[in-house]
């Protein structure tokens, strides 16, 4: 079979390129990474004739070639190199036939770069009914192209456009646009003779950004530096005069092309629905009620799936259990690996159900709409408009908000972002919190009709919400940006979503989870089982011992008691108990104990592994009773030493706060590190949020003790 | 005159940029000498704006704005 043909999809914002990859490719597709940086890279396959398949890679959406993001740079990186593995063999321009003179900026400067080129025209229905008669023939002429009309909405014109990609020549056709040379001749004549290339607007973009191109040795990065300083090369004018003269080149070549008969503009109802949506009181109160319905969505449509993917596990782990040999193997493939594997899988209906609505959000329009509306609460906090949706989201669970927040432009306001959303008290506190205050909290009602045991539920939220506002605006005084942070947005028109994107949404961003995050988390997984299961042999022999000679002559319902006190015993001689002796001199202080030191080790796995473990430790039998029992044994639990109950409001109060604000959450290092691409992040995150616990903790406790 | 001192509905033509870095940037977008643009509306707390220019809305802050020159 011959080398498949590799193309790249290029175009602005909005164009619908996304969905026209997903028309190409179908679930043929796969992510993976740009070396060395955060940008996700979209590849499929799309079989263009009987044997004739390209590779299809999705370039992130741009306005020109000339980067305001990291996502952007990629394109000029991809197109320019002609070692990077990603350069295409053909660029398929995507352009929004509504807004044609835009969008051809960057097919000028793409063309101007010597590749081949087909240029696509989308949205041509929506062109026609708003009046926008384009003459197809004449453009392709006149820009020495193959150009395709399609409509990747309604799916049409994508045959055409398959049979023009297999048609198009090795050799770029295109006619040369404006005058690049003219900009700067000397020293663009200076990097063609040392390069031995000749083409001008490459040469040009080099001495603009040669920097991030690794094919450039150090002495070519030093000669294109001593050019532009004895050429006097500024960059940001002569970006500016070559946009001028692009434009005034696009003038001509769609004079004569584009007619505007002036029908009715597909704005016109936008403008209606924006007079609404964006409204000083409606806008707020109908974007509180769209989130507190995903909030709600994501709460309630959730529970099941979760609950049945978490008795899967547990069937699953018995059902080994009972056929596998019994062995140290067999219980670190069940109890390590089987169980690290569920709480991946744990996350999934959570991850589905908030990207389908972050989906829907941006493809109908609405989030720019959301980013406009609250752009100016958010900066004063050192956050964007768009850290809205993953602030909320990060209210059931932060993992999948983290993820969204690629959607922030702004490096320094993602990183931010990313940085505070864990402080969101999110899902699987909730457990913990609803322990504590039933120990420590009567169940008393307050004038009447607010109930105690909320009110302390709701300060818990308020108080999480409060300290991430207070750390980012921190955050925002010590990040230094390296780029300067634009709020220069398109506002699309509103849309229908489309049904297919929002599904290819859900299980694209599904699957990167699974797969990126889940090896880490199935890794810290089976760290922690052998740290709870294992101990120093000698110790775990004696425990074995003195059970079976006691368990030799009980009956059997006492031996079912005699095994969780035996569990209970391993536990605390395990490598997590000694741990737990260990850290209590520096958890004394905040009020616990080594018992719930292991808590705190084991809760990193997840923080609702909190109730299992004091259901261990104080060696309750599952079961319906399994909280009320708990609450129970931990109220009667008292201190050796002072023989005073253990769980004080004090303790519990601190130990709330330390749930509140402690990193106790693999999967969100996991996902931290993923979606940074570094180790820094997650690393400066869970230190600045232990450290954060413990002194919230401390004050707290020797405030109340 | 600015471009963020004008109020929803009010239209001028741009004339020039104060800031050559924001400029490309806003040129690239469309925002050209020459074009009309119209100022649509004001985000419920008075910033960012929604200006509509060749045939499109796009909105940006009030101090990106200023930058526009308009007549």
């Amino acid at each position: 079979m011959a080398k498949d043909i590799k193309i790249a999809l290029v175009g602005n914002p909005n164009t619908g390129k996304s969905t026209l990859f997903n028309l190409l490719t179908g679930l043929n597709q796969k992510i993976g990474n740009f070396p060395g940086i955060t940008v996700d890279k979209k590849l499929g396959y799309c079989k263009l004739a009987e044997n004739k398949q390209a590779e299809i890679i999705d370039l992130p959406g741009t306005y020109s070639l000339y980067p305001k993001s990291k996502d952007e740079s990629i394109v000029f990186q991809v197109l320019a190199d002609k070692n990077n593995p990603s350069h295409p063999d053909i660029v398929v321009l995507v352009a929004d036939a509504t807004n044609l003179r835009r969008n051809l900026l960057l097919y000028s400067q793409v063309a101007d770069l010597g590749l081949p080129v087909v240029l696509v025209l989308n949205m041509t229905d929506m062109a026609k009914k708003e009046g926008i008669d384009i003459d197809i023939n004449k453009l392709s002429e006149r820009l020495g192209i193959q150009v395709v009309a399609i409509s990747a909405r309604s799916n049409s014109g994508i045959d055409q456009l398959k049979m023009a990609i297999g048609n198009t020549t090795p050799i770029a056709t295109q006619t040369t646009g404006a005058d690049m040379h003219m900009l700067a001749p000397e020293a663009i004549d200076l990097v063609k003779s040392h390069l031995k290339i000749d083409n001008d607007y490459l040469a040009l973009q080099l001495l603009h950004q040669h920097q991030p191109l690794n094919v450039f040795s150090i002495e070519d990065h030093s000669v294109f530096e001593k050019i532009k300083s004895s050429h006097n090369f500024e960059s940001s004018k002569l970006q500016a005069a070559e946009t001028i003269a692009r434009y005034r080149y696009l003038g001509t070549v769609l004079s004569g092309v584009i007619e505007d008969t002036g029908a009715v503009k597909k704005f016109a109802f936008s403008d209606k629905l924006d007079a609404v949506l964006t409204n000083k009181f409606w806008g707020f109160l109908i974007f509180i009620a769209i989130l507190f319905f995903i909030f709600n969505s994501i709460f309630s449509w959730s529970s099941y799936p979760m609950e049945l993917i978490e008795y899967s596990f547990v069937w699953l782990t018995e059902f080994g259990h009972q056929h596998l040999p019994e062995g140290v193997l067999t219980n670190l493939l069940l109890d390590g690996v089987v169980a690290g594997l569920g709480g991946v899988v744990i996350f999934i209906p959570q991850i589905a159900i908030l990207f389908a609505f972050i989906s829907i959000l941006e493809d109908t329009g609405y989030m720019a709409r959301v980013t406009f509306m609250m752009d100016k609460i958010m900066r004063k906090f050192g956050l964007s408009g768009k850290s809205v949706v993953p602030m909320i989201g990060s209210l059931a669970c932060a993992v999948p908000s983290i993820m969204s927040a690629r959607n922030i432009e702004s490096w320094k306001d993602r990183i931010i972002t990313i940085m505070v959303v864990p402080l969101v008290s999110c899902s699987a506190r909730l457990p913990v919190y609803t322990l504590l205050i039933s120990l420590v909290v009567p169940e008393k009602m307050l004038w009447g009709f607010i109930n105690l045991q909320g009110l302390t539920l709701m300060g818990m939220y308020l108080i999480s919400i409060f300290a991430a506002v207070i750390v980012a605006f921190i955050m925002k005084l010590i990040i230094k940006a390296k780029e300067r942070s634009y709020f220069i947005m398109e506002l699309p028109v509103y849309r229908m979503p489309r049904w297919t994107n929002v599904l290819y949404t859900m299980y694209e961003k599904s699957k990167t989870f699974v797969f990126e995050a889940g090896k880490v988390i199935i890794a810290i997984s089976i760290i922690l089982w052998v740290l709870a299961s294992y101990g120093p042999s000698d110790r775990f022999e004696k425990i074995d011992k003195k059970y079976a000679a006691i368990e030799a002559q009980k009956d059997s319902v006492q031996i079912s008691t005699l095994e969780r006190d035996k569990s209970a015993e391993k536990l605390e001689n395990s490598y997590a108990g000694i741990l737990g002796h260990v850290i209590e001199p520096a958890i004394k202080p905040l009020g616990f104990d080594w018992k719930i030191g292991i808590a705190l080790i084991t809760s990193f796995a997840a923080r609702e592994a909190f109730v299992g473990t004091m259901a261990t430790i104080y060696s309750v039998d599952g079961g319906d009773e399994e909280v009320a029992t708990i609450r129970n044994k931990m109220r009667g639990a008292t201190n050796p030493d002072t023989g005073l109950p253990v769980f004080t409001f004090a303790t519990a109060f601190s130990l709330m706060l330390f749930y509140a604000f402690a990193m106790q959450c693999m999967s969100t290092v996991a996902v931290v590190y993923r979606e940074t691409k570094s180790w820094k992040w997650p690393v400066i995150q869970l230190v600045y949020m232990t450290a954060m616990a413990y002194v919230a903790s401390l004050i707290a406790y020797q405030l109340l003790k | 005159m600015k471009l963020s001192q004008l109020n929803p509905g009010e239209q001028g033509t741009i004339v020039a940029f104060t800031d050559l870095e924001m400029s490309v940037k806003l040129m690239e977008m469309g925002c050209l000498p020459g074009e009309i643009v119209e100022v649509e509306r004001f985000a419920p707390l008075g910033d960012p704006i929604a200006i509509r220019v060749a045939g499109y809305q796009l909105c940006l802050r009030k101090n990106e704005a200023s930058i526009i020159i308009i007549q």
